[in-house]
């Protein structure tokens, strides 16, 4: 079964998804940020979901349950205000996890 | 290193060989996939931070041109031009299967054949630098979903990696030297008990031919 693609962050960076057939939720506040990532990823019918880094940030607790399982996959994008690194932070706690120290990023 | 707590028998020292055995054959395996997966993990993982780099660079672009036809466009005809979206997205998962961890496979389709057909409103009320964003977007998008497979990934595989680190651990430095100590300490401990029998024999052997012989043996 084919499912879709979600984008949840502020309003100003989601929109533009909309166009190229992403669902968008926008959504301000961290409280509802992690209710709505809930649902969603419970619902299960989304493969991957894009959280903007602030929201990324602000719903870490929520997320953590999904870090073993194949779908959905959530991946932090910058937002219109900018990149805050997260991306490239969350790579390289990856590398610090599996090889104990980070070895790629330290450059 | 601790002895365990078993009873120092014959039963029990071929049980522990055998054990050692086991463990010994399953660190070597465990060390082996260990490498493997690192050597996987390692490949991928610089692949993903260049295409994380870029898409964040390319992402960057397109909220510049957001911004351009925000600036021209009211909120309102902005809005209302990406109301109802024409295009739809779907992504296919598969799994893969990279020395017994599952990693995703993303496949996308779209919802109409044309995969051009993107821009959800009439070229009339909008500006060309919506135009410019909407087709920036759709031209990265290949490659964030790419990204998203690759990170999963490299999470999925992250945390097998750690668990078989420690798995490898475990047994390298307790499991292992463990089972050696008592299986020494078994073997010990039988040789001293025959050692003690024997002796115990020979006195009695003695003490039972002086008894009748009155013959002593030195």
């Amino acid at each position: 079964m084919a499912k879709n693609i979600a984008v949840i962050g502020d309003a100003e960076t989601v929109k533009g998804f909309s166009a190229i057939g992403l669902d968008i939720f926008p959504c301000d506040d961290s409280e509802q940020a992690a209710h709505l990532l809930r649902n969603i990823a419970d619902g299960d019918s989304y493969a991957i979901i894009y959280l903007t880094e602030e929201v990324y940030n602000s719903v870490e607790k929520d997320r953590a349950r999904y870090e073993e399982r194949l779908t959905p996959a959530i991946i932090p994008i910058p937002g219109v205000r900018g990149s805050l690194a997260t991306g490239r932070q969350r790579l390289s706690s990856f590398v610090e996890k599996a090889v104990g120290s980070d070895i790629i990023f330290n450059d | 290193m601790a002895v365990m707590n078993v009873n120092p028998t014959r039963m029990q020292l071929s049980k522990l060989k055998k054990q050692l055995t086991t463990a010994v054959r399953g660190h070597k395996m465990l060390k082996d996939k260990r490498d493997e997966l690192m050597r996987q993990f390692l490949d991928l993982i610089r692949v993903t931070r260049d295409l994380r780099e870029k898409v964040e660079a390319e992402l960057e672009h397109c909220n510049a041109h957001f911004v351009n036809a925000s600036a021209v466009m009211s909120k309102e005809a902005l809005d209302a031009a990406l109301l109802s979206p024409k295009q739809q997205i779907g992504v296919e998962t598969h799994s893969k299967n990279i020395m017994s961890v599952e990693i995703p496979q993303f496949e996308t389709e779209t919802r109409t054949a044309d995969k051009g057909d993107i821009f959800p409103y009439g070229f009339a009320f909008t500006s060309f630098e919506l135009d410019d964003a909407v087709m920036s977007l759709d031209k990265i998008l290949p490659d964030m979903i790419r990204l998203a497979q690759y990170e999963k990934s490299c999470e999925l595989m992250s945390a097998e990696i750690e668990k078989t680190r420690r798995r490898v651990n475990s047994l390298e430095h307790v499991m292992i030297p463990r089972y050696q100590e008592t299986i020494k300490y078994i073997s010990m401990k039988l040789e001293e008990n025959d050692r003690s029998s024997r002796t115990r024999l020979m006195k009695v052997k003695d003490m039972l031919l002086d008894k009748a012989h009155h013959y002593s043996a030195s």
